[in-house]
């Protein structure tokens, strides 16, 4: 029992297996069989690397509206560089760096200006989805490079998401990655203690601002990071794809993984498996012939029910310490 | 280490170098001006108890020489040495420690790493990852020799009580100050038992003549026992400079009272 107060990852957790053994059973193999396992991944892929940078800002009592603009952004920076000449080793860094410096912009603005990262980063979507319009012409299934279209794939283009699986692997390492950095750095213990308790984190000497702008940067890289694999992995870029979609659902999953949107509590793994509770959701109900009309009444209701389990957990929590 | 009894601190200690030294130090907030040129020393192992009402700039001007807030004019000479702060840690380098009004405590982290919060201790380079282990034994270590008693150096400091929370505070600026160690109403909403902690721990401190410390407070029975000299703050300057064994509790009072008079008549529109 202790154990399952303590833990804010088991809710998704028994939601994610409790939908996975109905999907099972009512779609059977069709729904285990491997392809249909990988579209789930496919659905959760990008939800999760958008959502294990986005619970460092939630940490911290910030958030990023950019990220998903970001996600979409980055394979674009890529292919305008490639088709300028530059090769792709260069062109892939060099996006990467530019998404780092859209972070630092949110970052430093937010903490420089005292605007809410809220209104930064949401004017940044839009600034980046109009540049995605106007620089792409609006040429819809742009072939980018690496992709199994171009070609046959090679290990380098597998491991930048030709292969089926890469995608969710990339997020499950960075997931992995940001639990270890979360938990086990003193820079984690700067997010947390930021988000927990702004002043006082500052006059014990933390770098607030430092850290707030580092994780700004930190969320917009990951998210940049697994955009280029997610691109590849399609092997097309539509300029038409708005940030906002993405977005939304990265911080349900946050928040179905027991991240508070109040600072200073956050799960990793729980964002990561909060966005594979999505994907499964997904896939499960369109496998069993439900409309994706209801796919979002489901997602609704299952980030209430997780909010809800969670709230009642603290003040379990809260009763078994007072006790 | 054993609670001792309170003893008198002993006159005329404290007598040495200056090891803080405040000149004309000036700051406002705007058009709020809060303070109007402080002058103030701390000599080496001295107590300075600082007093006055509420909004006279006691907290501004310890936040100055935590690094906190930056002064507008004057200086501050730390073991004779010209500084000025710009940040926290700028202060820290030179030995300073404070321990905030507010409680610079994080409620969701243990109290171990509150314990460590800016003085982590680390591992494996660069990387900066939390050595836990060294950390949890150091702290059980250190809270037992100074009697703080907690749940656990792993509850999270939102499950200590406010008294708890106050000591772990103090305690935690007291093992990292080198030099100098400030106290903004280090006793605020604490219970009998924990303000007798805190005093104790910093007599300890005091007595060792490593550390000076300002202290603010506005238990006048506190400052009485705990400090060398007393210095009181009115309208944003140092009014009276009085050592603790020249003046009584009946004294202080009668020279706050007539400042404050005189200064309603110099100055009788100020701030108005």
């Amino acid at each position: 029992m202790r154990l399952f107060l303590y833990q804010r990852e088991l809710t998704p957790v028994l939601i994610t297996v409790g939908l996975f053994a109905y999907f099972t059973i009512r779609a059977g193999s069709t729904f285990t069989d491997s392809l249909s396992l990988s579209s789930a991944a496919g659905y959760a892929g990008p939800i999760g690397a958008i959502a294990v940078g986005e619970v460092l800002l939630l940490v911290l009592a910030e958030i990023d509206l950019s990220a998903g603009q970001v996600f979409l952004f980055a394979p674009w920076v890529e292919y305008w560089l490639h088709n300028l000449g530059v090769p792709l080793v260069f062109a892939i860094l060099l996006a990467l760096l530019v998404v780092c410096g859209v972070g630092a912009i949110n970052g430093l603005i937010t903490v420089l200006l005292n605007v809410p990262s809220f209104v930064t980063t949401l004017a940044m979507n839009f600034i980046l989805f109009g540049l995605v319009l106007i620089y792409s012409d609006m040429t819809q299934g742009t072939p980018i490079p690496l992709s199994s279209s171009n070609g046959s794939p090679n290990f380098s283009s597998q491991l930048m998401g030709a292969w089926l699986w890469s995608e969710i692997l990339w997020v499950a390492a960075i997931t992995i990655l940001m639990t270890v950095l979360l938990r086990r750095t003193r820079f984690g213990v700067r997010i947390i203690a930021t988000g927990g308790n702004l002043l006082g984190a500052a006059e014990a000497g933390v770098p607030v601002k430092r850290v707030k702008v580092w994780s700004f940067v930190l969320c917009s890289f990951l998210a940049g990071l697994v955009g280029i694999v997610d691109a590849v992995k399609y092997g097309s870029l539509d300029p038409g794809n708005f940030g906002v979609d993405y977005i939304l659902y990265a911080v349900g999953a946050c928040v179905i993984g027991g991240t508070a949107l109040t600072g200073g509590r956050g799960t990793v793994i729980g964002a990561f498996i909060g966005a594979i509770l999505i994907g499964i959701l997904e896939d499960g109900l369109t496998l069993i012939g439900v409309s994706t009309n209801d796919f979002y009444v489901w997602v609704g209701v299952v980030i209430i029910f997780a909010m809800a389990l969670n709230a009642q957990f603290d003040r379990l929590i809260a009763r078994s310490r007072a006790a | 280490m054993s609670v001792q009894p309170a003893q008198p601190t002993p006159p005329g200690s404290g007598s040495g170098e200056p090891a803080l030294e405040v000149r004309d130090v000036t700051k406002r907030f705007g058009a709020l001006v809060v303070l109007r040129g402080i002058d103030l020393v701390l000599r080496q192992g001295e107590v300075l108890g600082l007093v006055g009402d509420n909004g006279a700039g006691k907290s501004t001007l310890v936040k100055i020489l935590s690094g906190f807030h930056q002064q507008d004019g004057g200086d501050v000479m730390v073991g004779g040495e010209r500084v000025h702060f710009h940040s926290v840690q700028a202060a820290r380098a030179h030995g300073i420690e404070t321990v905030y009004q507010d409680l610079a405590l994080i409620p969701q982290l243990p109290v171990y790493l509150n314990l460590f919060l800016g003085h982590e201790v680390t591992k494996l380079g660069p990387l900066r990852f939390l050595d836990k282990g060294t950390m949890r034994k150091l702290a059980r270590q250190y809270l037992d020799d100074i009697n703080v008693h907690v749940p656990s150096v792993d509850a999270e400091a939102a499950q200590l009580s406010g008294g708890q929370r106050q000591a772990v505070a103090v305690a935690r600026s007291v093992r990292a100050a080198t030099k100098i160690l400030l106290l903004d109403e280090p006793l605020a909403a604490m219970g009998a038992r924990e303000s007798r902690l805190i005093i104790d721990l910093v007599k300890d401190l005091a007595s060792s003549g490593r550390v000076s410390i300002i202290v603010i407070d506005h238990n006048y029975a506190h400052l009485f026992e705990l400090c060398d000299r007393i210095n009181v703050m009115q309208g944003g300057r140092i009014t009276i400079d009085q050592p603790v064994h020249e003046t009584s509790l009946e004294k202080l009072t009668e020279l706050m009272i007539s400042s404050y008079r005189s200064q309603l008549e110099e100055i009788p529109n100020d701030g108005a």
